[in-house]
């Protein structure tokens, strides 16, 4: 496996305050990568390193063989123009209407005409189920229906990463499961590599190929690989505790 | 009243002590009674074994349980013994719960001196002036950017901006204007009637509005007016992660957001100077006309015969000074604000106290400069 996404040797930290230390995995081209771990323990922190809005203390983010950090703030720039980020709370600028906010990075970085523009807006939102919604503004929109807006803007540029942060929080089960499935085939057809915060277990075992449990307490990685092999082969007990939401140890398998 | 709380330390055979606790604990007076008991415990000899009887308790609610924590604070420390086993099955877990509390992680000493917080505060105020010395040259190096046709900003963004911060103030502007020149025009006239030189009112009008008063006030009717906007804006973004939606997307929130307020400003603050400057003269006209029974003419010939173009070139200047002013903290206030909704309060709060109070420094250090000068 070619690694698509380094994260090498990480140590994150606010000021004097240590987030999380000696992080390093690799993801392979067009693989669902889930970071997992519980509430507070540097999940979201580690994203925004990924990305680039946050300075490793110690360490290198690799896209490719390019180090994020070393490169010039607009090679940066670029780097950043080939990933799509759906963050938590959708991050709509609330001054556009929805179909304002996806045509934003094509007005800006692509050479197409504004009627192009709007065809692949279009495009876009019919892929996330809003279409009939373009001329909402975000706050006429529900919780569910701004992180699809946010997924489609993400997909404005069709990036070679996907990033997305707890896509699952707040979201009732059933529209949960429906962004999985989106993000699954998205991947499938797009080839893109994602990479989710998360600690929704049922959405972790769904659609995971791989990924890491960050630990609150030891404050470094405790498991790196697919979550129903952890489950299955993992002895530390942490690992098990989080996968089976604490309960005990029991035959078969839930998932 | 069968249900009133009370408690009962009794001595038993074996030499320990028995605490028994009975009736409604919900009751207000449940508090008082628990003061009463913590005195007498507090009485107890030291290493005495306490039994704890939750049998004949009713009902009970968060008054028991705060007097349990308190109860168990000072068992450690006089080191009784207690025993909870009499105690019902949902205080012990309750309590069990309240016990379970991590110390919180923030890597840095908890207490610090007083020299510390001193010497924090100083670096604090160090790191502040930093911010904003960067802040301004990031705005510049962005100018610099979008003036060379590089930059990432859209013309919709700045003619709404625009729009914003001149026609839709113009009502307010006016008013104030308005007032202001008639205000001038009064007290001048009061006090010039008793030389006979009342015609001089026009041109104290003229050159307070054209060089002080009408920027000072478009400035601070800016600040109250669009700074909070800005600030209130660009925090609300900051805490719904926008801005760092827009800078990954690789939309510098400088060049994007910043650049087109200030900007923005900068070509209305001028325009709404000149404008409350006209303003203020009619006000001072109609003080004269009404009252003073001075002409118009008169009134305009006295002006314009005695208030050079240069005083109305350094309004118009002053403009566009305190249009920068408003702008860099209402932008820098609203971007460096917290998360939270408080935290955009504050800063709101902040960009209009910031900058009314560099306005009225910056007006004075002009005035200085400009008089010594003698323009």
């Amino acid at each position: 496996m070619e690694a698509h996404l380094t994260v090498d040797n990480l140590t994150m930290s606010y000021g004097q305050t240590l987030i999380q230390r000696d992080l390093s995995f690799a993801i392979g081209r067009g693989e669902i990568f889930t970071i997992m771990g519980g509430s507070g323990c540097g999940k979201s922190t580690l994203l925004r390193h990924m990305i680039g809005l946050l300075k490793p203390k110690v360490g290198r983010i690799l896209f490719g063989h390019d180090d994020l950090w070393q490169l010039n703030p607009a090679g940066r720039g670029e780097l950043q123009r080939r990933c799509g980020i759906a963050y938590q709370s959708g991050a709509l600028l609330s001054s556009m209407t929805v179909a304002e906010n996806v045509a934003l990075p094509l007005e800006q970085f692509s050479s197409h005409r504004p009627a192009e523009i709007r065809e692949l807006v279009e495009l876009k939102l019919a892929l996330v189920g809003l279409a009939p919604y373009a001329d909402r503004y975000p706050s006429q929109l529900s919780g569910g229906q701004k992180k699809r807006a946010a997924l489609a803007r993400a997909l404005a540029l069709d990036p070679e990463y996907l990033f997305f942060d707890e896509p699952s929080a707040g979201l009732d089960p059933l529209s949960s499961r429906n962004l999985d499935d989106l993000i699954l085939q998205l991947r499938d057809s797009l080839g893109s590599t994602v990479v989710i915060v998360t600690h929704e277990l049922p959405s972790i075992f769904a659609i995971a190929d791989r990924g890491v449990l960050l630990d609150a307490t030891t404050k470094t990685q405790i498991a790196i690989g697919n979550p129903h092999e952890l489950l299955a082969h993992d002895p530390d007990e942490r690992v098990q505790q989080f996968l089976r939401r604490g309960q005990p140890v029991t035959h078969g398998e839930s998932a | 009243m069968a249900s009133a709380p009370s408690a009962q330390l009794q001595p038993q055979a074996d030499g320990s002590l028995r605490l028994a606790l009975y009736g409604d604990w919900r009751q207000p007076l449940a508090n008082e009674v628990g003061r009463q008991l913590l005195l007498k415990v507090d009485r107890l000899r030291e290493g005495s074994a306490v039994q704890l009887d939750g049998h004949g308790l009713m009902a009970w609610g968060s008054a028991l349980l705060v007097l349990l924590r308190q109860l168990e604070e000072n068992a450690a420390r006089r080191q009784l013994a207690l025993d909870w086993q009499g105690m019902p099955d949902g205080v012990g877990r309750l309590m069990a719960l309240a016990h379970h509390n991590p110390e919180p992680d923030n890597g840095e000493p908890g207490h610090k001196g007083q020299l510390q917080r001193i010497g924090l505060r100083v670096i604090d105020r160090w790191r502040n002036f930093e911010t904003v010395a960067v802040f301004i040259g990031d705005l510049l190096l962005a100018l610099g950017r979008v003036m060379a046709g590089k930059g990432r900003i859209r013309l919709k963004d700045v003619t709404e901006q625009m729009e914003l911060a001149g026609p839709k103030a113009l009502g307010i502007v006016s008013l104030l204007s308005l007032l202001m020149g008639m205000i001038l025009a009064f007290v001048g006239a009061i006090q010039l009637e008793n030389f006979g030189a009342t015609i001089y009112v026009a041109s104290l009008v003229g050159f307070g509005m054209a060089r002080e008063m009408a920027a000072m006030l478009t400035g601070i009717i800016m600040a109250g007016r669009t700074g909070a906007a800005y600030a209130a804006q660009l925090g609300s973004m900051e805490a719904n992660e926008e801005i760092d939606a827009l800078r990954t997307m690789g939309l510098p929130p400088m060049e994007f957001l910043v650049v087109p307020r200030v900007l923005a400003l900068m070509l209305m603050m001028p325009l709404l100077t000149l404008y409350s400057i006209a303003v203020g003269i009619v006000g001072g006209a109609l003080v004269c006309w009404l009252m003073f029974d001075i002409t118009l003419t008169q009134y305009m010939s006295q002006l314009t015969e005695t208030v050079a173009l240069r005083h109305f070139l350094i309004g118009t200047f002053k403009g566009v000074l305190f249009a920068l002013i408003v702008g860099v903290v209402g932008c820098m206030t609203g971007m460096a604000s917290g998360r939270s909704a408080s935290a955009v309060g504050a800063a709101t709060t902040r960009a209009v106290v910031v900058s009314i109070v560099a306005i009225i420094c910056c007006d004075a250090l002009v005035t200085l400069i400009t008089t010594v000068m003698g323009v």
